[in-house]
């Protein structure tokens, strides 16, 4: 009895929360279904009603669009691979008993506290600047000839920088749970004979996983939205267009409403696509 | 084979000298258990001798090959832990597997031996279940399979049934001690607990402090123990230690009678007592008695069915041929 009633008021205590929610996403999410049918250009002072699926046919039949879906599952997939491999060394790295641990640890995470913005300039202005940048000045003072990053190798350096900023979250979800791993399971392992590779291949990875699973999904829904580290460094040229970043220009420099509404439907498509597929093929891990 | 000889092996931590210059030996096919109060260093002692620890100085020597700085992979021994150490993510086949499959066995051989294993010890219908799956004796079983398909020599046990409950510890006990006969192997148990030492050893090593006290079989350790420390630790339940005058009269410094040692008279007796609190076995009853005079209670095995309650006088007369007495330092006297 007792906690069927506390359930029924758990239920009603939880009502405006969860209203407030569903109006926080569904009202948006309506909002751009119905633009993405319109003819909405607010420059021109169109606002026609019914194009039916005009927008959407129009968006994706642009040419610019299947490039944008390449370079967001790019990006994302770049990301992932150096955050998750790098995040792992870190964490094997850091959990070793140093002097200073403390205060490497506080470093290692900091990047994760400074905004996409800040670090996107940062990184464009004193390290990846060809004239005055720190790697312009490394490389010539090895007699190289300098690289314009952001024009030579745009989606590298969005990368990178996209990675120093999520690396951190990696290293720290990862070095939890390499921290919690029985010692007395590397030890037994150590005296079945395992080195130090089939010691991290049999043992630390398949206890990892569950944490590596957590830090793709989470990195994953954020990825995806990536906009402010392509707006400041390369502002979308170079083919460093991700899909958020058409959906932007078709609403903001087209000033076309109704066909970015199209995009940003495409956008929530895709997302879920890759959630979906990202359950199914490591989400077991979550279950076990 | 599987001898195994410590030769002033010291052990520190740091600035904490955790075990003291220490000679031990054991030989081929001994059941050899370490008994000690908590934090004695019987767990650092295995592991320096399975190489899961650095000796600071001394050697140690496995079948006459000095294996000080073997890797514990080359000392061909294997390991129960505490807790198991079971790969969780495995099933209890492949937890077995995985010695010989680090030692690169193929197939076919790795099969054989697992499913050998696994009939000694009925593990043969859980063998593709995950160590989760599996209760506490079970997953002990598991943790033995893993150390027997290796054929190690010598295997080493730290606390195995620690967390066992009682009925079950009793079980795997004789289970290990079974298995120690049949495979003849080297076999060195750590407990804490005396009765699994009386019951499985065939030589036991007393520890305190990282010191040997007292190196022998369960019952020269009964009968002749060096100290009162042997004395007080080994038996159960504990020895019984009276000072004073009535040491005096048998020219030692402090005697020792155990609680089996103690006869129950009506009349006469050399203690007059009151029985304090009781505590019934069933085979026996064990009776904490007040002695005037002495500054602890005394405590006396008697039968079963004694029909003796809180209050009651009750006369003692100890068996003159089982009084250990000890001096001043609390060594034996002859
Ligand atoms: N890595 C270590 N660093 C410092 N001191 C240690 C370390 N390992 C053990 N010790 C110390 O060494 C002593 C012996 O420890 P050990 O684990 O061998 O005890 P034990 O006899 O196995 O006790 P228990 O019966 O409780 O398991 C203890 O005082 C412990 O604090
Ligand atoms: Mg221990």
């Amino acid at each position: 009895m007792a906690t069927q009633h506390s359930r029924s008021a758990a239920r009603l205590m939880m009502t405006p929360a969860v209203f407030l929610l569903l109006v926080w996403m569904l009202v948006p999410l309506i909002m751009t279904l119905w633009f993405s049918t319109l003819d909405y250009r607010p420059m021109r002072g169109t606002f026609d009603c019914c194009e039916g699926l005009a927008n959407y046919t129009r968006f994706i039949t642009s040419s610019a669009f299947l490039d944008s879906v390449i370079t967001t599952l790019q990006l994302l997939g770049g990301v992932l691979l150096i955050t998750i491999v790098g995040g792992i060394l870190l964490a094997i790295l850091l959990d070793q008993p140093i002097w200073g641990q403390g205060i490497v640890r506080i470093l290692v995470i900091a990047p994760f506290f400074v905004m996409p913005t800040v670090s996107a300039l940062v990184w464009k202005n004193m390290f990846m600047n060809p004239v005055n940048g720190l790697f312009a000045h490394l490389f010539k003072g090895l007699g190289l000839e300098p690289i314009d990053w952001l024009s030579q190798a745009p989606m590298f350096s969005i990368i990178l920088i996209v990675s120093w900023q999520w690396l951190p979250f990696a290293t720290l979800i990862l070095l939890t749970a390499i921290q919690s791993l029985d010692s007395e399971q590397l030890e037994a392992a150590e005296m079945d004979g395992a080195g130090p590779l089939s010691r991290f291949g049999y043992i630390t990875l398949p206890h990892l996983a569950r944490s590596i699973t957590v830090v793709v999904l989470i990195q994953t829904i954020f990825l995806l939205s990536i906009f402010a580290e392509i707006y400041v460094t390369t502002g979308g040229a170079f083919g460093t267009r991700t899909l958020t970043y058409l959906v932007y220009q078709r609403v903001i420099e087209s000033q076309n409403v109704g066909l970015g509404s199209a995009g940003g439907i495409y956008a929530v498509i895709l997302a879920n696509l890759v959630a979906l597929v990202l359950m199914r093929v490591v989400g077991k891990n979550l279950d076990a | 084979m599987g001898r195994i000889t410590l030769d002033k092996v010291r052990k520190a931590f740091g600035d904490v000298e955790v075990i003291p210059p220490l000679d031990l030996t054991i030989n081929d096919g001994e059941f050899v258990v370490f008994v000690g109060p908590s934090g004695c260093g019987k767990s650092t002692l295995l592991r320096l001798i399975a190489g899961l620890e650095d000796v600071t100085s001394g050697e140690i020597r496995i079948d006459g090959t000095d294996a000080t700085h073997l890797s514990p992979a080359k000392r061909s021994l294997a390991m129960v832990f505490q807790s198991y150490a079971l790969y969780p993510h495995m099933s209890v086949r492949k937890n077995i597997a995985f010695p010989l499959k680090m030692a690169k066995l193929d197939q076919a051989e790795i099969d054989r031996r697992v499913e050998g294993a696994a009939k000694v010890l009925n593990l043969d219908s859980y063998l593709d279940r995950r160590p989760g799956q599996l209760s506490g004796g079970q997953r002990q079983r598991v943790a033995i399979g893993r150390a027997i398909v290796r054929e190690p020599s010598a295997f080493l046990f730290d606390e195995p049934l620690s967390n066992l409950d009682a009925a079950l510890r009793v079980g795997m006990r004789l289970e290990i001690s079974e298995l120690h006969k049949r495979l003849a192997t080297t076999m060195i148990y750590v407990t804490h607990d005396q009765v699994e030492a009386m019951t499985m050893a065939d030589k036991i090593v007393v520890l305190q402090a990282g010191r040997i006290e007292q190196v022998g079989s369960p019952l020269e350790l009964y009968r002749t123990p060096r100290n009162k420390f042997v004395a007080g630790f080994i038996g159960s339940p504990k020895m019984n230690f009276i000072d004073g005058a009535e040491a005096a009269k048998h020219s030692a410094h402090t005697i020792g009678i155990r609680p089996e040692h103690l006869i129950v008279t009506d009349e006469g007796g050399t203690w007059t007592g009151k029985v304090g609190v009781s505590e019934h076995l069933g085979s026996d009853t064990f009776f904490h008695v007040h002695v005037e005079g002495f500054p602890e209670t005394l405590t006396v095995r008697a039968g079963g069915e004694v029909n003796l309650h809180y209050g009651d006088t009750i006369h003692l007369t100890p068996d003159a041929a089982q009084i250990h007495r000890f001096d001043a330092e609390g060594l034996r006297l002859a």
